[in-house]
């Protein structure tokens, strides 16, 4: 009947109306807390934000002050050796399976492995470095927590740098090799220099990733109140200081790791756009 | 001579070919030819010359092979590590570790985490995970899926790129952040508003017990996690909701489906087990997030009933104790919940990736 058939197509209209608006509820949903915590963040580490804050260590509690500058110095130290451990064998992973391993089982084995490696929770990274390398030393140090946050990069860097070289167009590759140069100065200096913008933020991506990684620095670069130049002693990090400062009951403290957290969301904030501007313009403007 | 190893040799003579070598000799008057004496080109005598880069070559190669097989021994050193570090608890405990506790014989009732005495089972922390990470499946997921499809199909053009961003940046933000936020705004709110709705209105089912008004607890837990999990859930759901063909929307619409109709069985039936792994990667997720939950999960080694109760999860205990961990079946029992932790993940994000690869084969390759 005439009247039947309108009346299911008004059903049916009204469950997409309410299916439309249902997505739309959980959109905003997703984006609230998103834009809630940068506004509390923005709002109460602005306050705290000064020039002492990024000059001065910490102060004893009590004291009214002090800084993270330690902490940012230490992030930087660590994340300076997990760079230097974890890019280059992440580049040459990913040179692999672009180049000599494509369409292998070894190739397809690796990358598996590094997408499930990729989840593997970071403590468990920390305590496996603890083993490793705290326990035979005796000690805590900066070297250990640089370690752990290298082999935390491999997998990803591994990843894109294989996804950016995925990218070159063949005929760059078989004009350099037509003209008679080494397949290894070939890769090198003709088809990774090429990808070379999307390899690098590729490596920003890992290294905004590390950047704000705590757990794995618990046991192995531990923390510490001053500063450190030594490898082999213990080193203060930015989400470690904002941990210790989070989880104690000093208002001065909880204050400091407000300002902290603005500082770490800024930079890799400012690190992930960079990426998304970067790859979105296309990377590969030498290429054709 | 090359000035880096990213320049390629500059001196390459000049190869261009003159006219007089490409038009053919004529024939002489008698029709015989003297033979063509071999002439070695400019460029074929410049490469005979530079020599044989073989091993070079396999050098290289090899050096290359090394670093992917780095990955996999970054999973066996952290598998040796575990399981030699875990020794001591195996052989103390063995497999009742994670299935069973030590009933002290005076008071009836378990003791699960006793460092004194040093009876130690992995149960409140295998419970504790298990229920804050459910919990965050079933607040994310409804969520997740309903930003993936309104980014997908509904979003108009202009909003979708500020919005997808929005959503990968909620993935970057640093587990301790989240934890910083949810110490400080989230455990008031659930305290002073939340939790006593839940416990006036959902009481009577008993798993909202008045008796811990601190605010943190197991849901706290299970919101945070859902926050955080909810960005991975949602870019792998558009990841395969895009690698649906567009004839399969066409067709449905063809057929007189309304939008929601046509998402419903056009795009979310064929892409359901890409949806399927992208949630079981969430869980991967949930399972092994420590810095969040062990701000908010009040960090009480019992299992408690209520949700609004303190427990603890496993990689919350490690992240506590372990630095402070003293005798050594202190620190092996932790490990022992690291390894469990670590296979657990891995089976987990190994069978979520197999479901996704399943739905996206042929697509290029992204990272998450």
């Amino acid at each position: 009947m005439p009247t039947e058939r309108k009346l299911r197509a008004q059903i049916r209209a009204g469950i997409d109306g309410a299916a439309t608006g249902l997505a739309v509820i959980s959109t905003l949903l997703v984006v609230a807390p998103l834009l809630a915590i940068f506004a509390y963040l923005l709002y109460k580490g602005a306050s705290s934000l000064s020039w002492a804050f990024f000059t001065d260590i910490p102060k004893p509690v009590g004291e009214a002050g002090g800084g993270m500058a330690n902490a940012i110095a230490g992030s930087g130290i660590l994340l300076a050796i997990g760079s230097l451990i974890g890019v280059p064998i992440g580049i040459g992973g990913g040179i692999f399976l672009a180049e000599f391993g494509r369409g292998t089982k070894m190739a397809n084995a690796v990358r598996f492995t590094a997408d499930v490696l990729n989840g593997v929770p970071s403590i468990v990274m920390g305590i496996a470095v603890y083993s490793l390398i705290v326990v035979p030393q005796g000690h805590f140090s900066a070297l250990s927590g640089g370690v752990a946050l290298g082999i935390m990069m491999i997998p990803t860097v591994c990843r894109t740098t294989e996804e950016m070289l995925l990218m070159v167009p063949h005929a760059v590759r078989e004009a350099a090799l037509a003209l008679g140069v080494p397949n290894w100065r070939s890769v090198l200096a003709i088809t990774v220099k090429t990808a070379s913008p999307g390899i690098i933020t590729g490596c920003m991506l890992a290294f905004a990733r590390v950047a704000g990684e705590t757990a794995p620095l618990i046991f192995t670069a531990f923390g510490n109140m001053g500063w450190s130049s030594n490898l082999s002693e213990p080193i203060a990090a930015l989400p470690l200081q904002i941990y210790v400062y989070a989880i104690s009951p000093y208002d001065e403290w909880h204050r400091l790791a407000w300002a902290g957290a603005l500082v770490l969301i800024v930079l890799i904030v400012t690190a992930v756009s960079l990426v998304r501007y970067v790859t979105s313009r296309g990377v590969l403007k030498g290429a054709s | 001579m090359p000035v880096s190893l990213f320049e390629v040799n500059a001196n390459v003579p000049d190869i261009r070919i003159s006219r007089e070598q490409l038009q053919p000799e004529a024939d002489p008057p008698d029709g015989k030819r003297p033979a063509a004496p071999v002439q070695v080109s400019a460029i074929r005598s410049f490469l005979l010359s530079r020599g044989n880069s073989a091993i070079a070559d396999r050098g290289f190669h090899w050096l290359m092979v090394l670093c992917a097989l780095s990955i996999f021994g970054i999973v066996v050193l952290i598998a040796v590590e575990l399981v030699l570090r875990s020794k001591l608890a195996w052989h103390q405990f063995g497999f009742q570790f994670f299935f069973s506790a030590f009933i002290d014989p005076e008071t009836k009732l378990p003791q699960y985490w006793d460092p004194v005495n040093g009876h130690f089972s992995a149960l409140p922390f295998i419970y504790g995970t298990l229920v804050s990470s459910f919990l965050a499946l079933l607040l994310a997921v409804p969520l997740a899926v309903g930003v993936a499809v309104f980014l997908t199909e509904m979003c108009p053009q202009a909003v979708r790129g500020p919005l997808a961003f929005m959503t990968e940046l909620l993935a970057a933000i640093p587990s301790v952040i989240y934890g910083l936020w949810a110490v400080f705004v989230l455990v008031p709110l659930l305290r002073e508003h939340v939790n006593p709705l839940l416990i006036k209105l959902l009481g009577w089912t008993g798993l909202f017990g008045d008796d811990n008004p601190t605010g943190l607890g197991f849901l706290t837990a299970g919101v945070i996690l859902a926050v955080m999990i909810l960005p991975i859930i949602s870019s792998l759901t558009r990841e395969v909701m895009t690698a649906v063909p567009h004839s399969q929307r066409e067709a449905v619409l063809a057929l007189g489906a309304t939008r929601w109709e046509m998402i419903r069985m056009g795009v979310l039936r064929n892409a359901r087990i890409g949806i399927v792994g992208a949630i079981i990667l969430g869980l991967g997720r949930a399972l092994g997030e420590t810095m969040a939950v062990t701000m908010v999960i009040g960090n009480n080694p019992q299992i408690v009933r209520s949700l609004l109760g303190n427990g603890s999860s496993m990689a919350a205990v490690i992240a506590n104790e372990f630095a402070e961990a003293s005798g050594d079946l202190y620190l092996s029992a932790l490990m022992e919940i690291g390894l469990a932790l670590f296979v657990v993940t891995i089976i987990v994000n190994a069978f979520a990736r197999v479901l996704v690869w399943a739905v996206t084969r042929g697509a290029p390759a992204q990272v998450h």
